[in-house]
């Protein structure tokens, strides 16, 4: 039986247990929640910490200052392209690798998992793949924002330890023999039962795609290729084109206000996208962590 | 000849049953060997002065005088001495913070709320790494920002957090906290979700108090969970985040924020130096791989953990 100084202790430490998860819990979803209402408020509510919990007045000369804006649009509608056909090609490199990986009898398993392996720990570095990229041919184009970042390793493992453990080695030795190969085995049985890793793949990749932006700045030179990322980092952190933004505005202060806005907007904007998939899936996300974990 | 006849055989065998699954790796094979194995090749001109007109194969050899070139520049200790604070700080403050987390959520009964501070944990690390460094910069700012301005209501003078050397690794490792400690949090979940239950039914039998339990069965439990993941910390050591380094990093605070990353990126993109900078990378790497097999290999004897 619980003593009373153990029941008591028991108490503190629910409350206390509480209250920390209470107060980390406000830390990361305030700046959040921070950065939502201060896109609509005044800029000089903001500036002189007016605003806390609620927008101060309406303001959306900084969604409709981004609306207006060409080259956002463009570098928008390359991260879609870009994460659209880059995750397509992840998820059948990854599913068509993962599969041999993870049957057991494959003669060539081990040395193949090495050969995987070894890239996790000793790459060529920065200048030899910039090199390579350039005389491939692939440098300035978006064929490298897709090949480049075609499989990663992390991603097959979780992939070949979900199919190992979720179709039963019977199945394939049932199926074959009736006469089924691999490649029918493959495509008409794993890929059907394999939705939910599928789905954990999809997000995996397709975030990494969407908030890609080291390949951009290495391997991207016209402005017109640009991903999102890239154009935001001028907007966010180098604070450039947000001048060129507002031509028509007059006075230096008008432009600085504007440009506050436009910075909280485009954070909005560029983010949404990702955090509405987000609460919905986050079984998915989390599942995937899970599968990595189990070794072997 | 008999022995040779039999691997013939074997492989003549291992290749009518196994060639569709050959087939179905051909492509990743491809792929590695292009974009990872091919640019191994390239890591010669760490040995050479690469000439673009020559190329990689003609370039002249000159031996290890671009690692001389590195040891004895006056950039060199610097640069380390950042690396290493700046990565150990982060482990230093970052790798518990996860277990915690973990450890309180495990404690939790109130299981709606639970979800809900996970949801809220995880969402963070979806924030790319630029529009996070945009809110630092946003939050941050010495005139606008909401820290400096409760700062002042404080009645304390405001700080350039992002100009100040000394404020950078400090800024790195707690962003990089906020960003990530509620994902890495899931692995440790996970490994307390796997405690066999017996544990706490005979812990409660014996009258323990919470405290007890997580002294004597929780954190014992996740052990072997967070040495696997120390040791993969360790391998990333001098690899630590060139993204939010580089983007953190200006004129002011570059005393602090230049790490090898970030000096490699600069010496080889945009000096053109491309020698130098596959010579600092490849020390780099090499030295990566040294921590992360003495790790492992002291983890191995110290306990049965271990990566391989």
């Amino acid at each position: 039986m619980k003593s009373i100084f153990n029941r008591n202790a028991d108490t503190i430490f629910d409350i206390v247990n509480i209250s920390l998860l209470v107060l980390v819990t406000f830390l990361v979803l305030y700046p959040l929640y921070f950065i939502v209402i201060a896109s609509f408020s005044e800029p000089d509510a903001i500036n002189t910490g007016k605003v806390f919990l609620f927008p101060v007045g309406f303001n959306t000369t900084g969604y409709s200052r981004i609306f207006a804006e060409p080259s956002i649009w463009t570098a928008y509608k390359n991260t879609i392209l870009y994460t659209t056909f880059g995750t397509c090609i992840n998820i059948i490199l990854t599913m068509s690798f993962a599969y041999p990986l993870s049957r057991k009898e494959f003669f060539a398993r081990k040395f193949l998992t090495f050969f995987m392996m070894f890239t996790m720990y000793f790459s060529g570095g920065l200048i030899p793949t910039y090199l390579l990229m350039r005389s491939l041919g692939l440098y300035n184009t978006p064929y490298v924002m897709v090949l480049l970042p075609a499989l990663n390793v992390f991603n097959v493992i979780i992939a070949k330890t979900n199919i190992k453990n979720s179709i039963p080695e019977e199945l394939f030795e049932a199926a074959s023999i009736d006469g089924c190969s691999h490649f029918t085995f493959f495509f008409k049985v794993v890929f059907p039962l394999s939705q939910t890793i599928i789905a954990v793949l999809v997000l995996y990749y397709g975030v990494a795609h969407w908030n890609e932006f080291m390949n951009g700045l290495i391997y991207l030179r016209d402005e017109s290729l640009y991903p999102l990322q890239l154009v935001l980092r001028g907007i966010l952190i180098q604070n450039q084109a947000a001048a060129d933004m507002m031509g028509d505005v007059e006075s230096f202060l008008e432009q600085q206000r504007a440009a506050e806005l436009i910075k909280y907007g485009l954070i909005i904007v560029s983010t949404l996208p990702v955090l509405l998939i987000y609460p919905f899936l986050q079984k998915y996300f989390a599942k995937g962590v899970m599968m990595g974990s189990v070794k072997g | 000849m008999k022995k040779r006849q039999h691997i013939v055989r074997t492989l003549q065998k291992n290749w009518i049953r196994d060639w569709q699954l050959l087939v179905l790796c051909l492509l990743p094979i491809i792929y590695y060997i292009v974009f990872h194995y091919l640019p191994m090749y390239g890591v010669q001109i760490a040995f050479k002065n690469y000439v673009a007109a020559l190329g990689i194969t003609g370039s002249p050899w000159v031996g290890f005088r671009q690692f001389e070139r590195f040891f004895n520049s006056y950039q060199f200790w610097p640069l380390i001495r950042n690396t290493l604070s700046l990565s150990i700080s982060q482990l230093i403050f970052g790798f518990p913070i996860p277990i915690l987390l973990a450890i309180m959520l495990n404690q939790l009964k109130q299981y709606r709320f639970k979800k809900f501070v996970q949801t809220v944990t995880y969402c963070p690390h979806f924030i790319s790494i630029i529009v996070l460094t945009g809110m630092l910069y946003i939050f941050l700012s010495p005139r606008s920002g909401l820290v400096n301005i409760i700062l002042k209501a404080l009645g304390k003078d405001s700080i350039f957090f992002l100009g100040d050397p000394s404020w950078f690794r400090p800024v790195f490792v707690l962003s990089g906290i906020w960003q990530n400690a509620g994902w890495n949090a899931i692995i440790y979940i996970a490994a307390l979700a796997s405690i066999s239950p017996d544990l706490y039914e005979a812990a409660k039998i014996d009258g323990a108090s919470k405290f007890q339990i997580v002294r004597h069965i929780d954190i014992p439990g996740i052990i072997p969970t967070a040495v696997m993941m120390f040791i993969l910390e360790i391998g990333k050591i001098m690899n630590i985040g060139f993204q939010k380094a580089y983007l953190m990093q200006n004129g002011l605070n570059i005393s602090a924020s230049e790490i090898i990353p970030t000096y490699i990126y600069k010496i080889g993109l945009i000096d053109a130096q491309f020698s130098y900078s596959a010579a600092i990378g490849l020390f780099n790497n090499v030295i990566n791989i040294l921590l992360l097999v003495s790790v492992n290999r002291i983890a191995q004897r110290t306990s049965e953990h271990s990566l391989w």
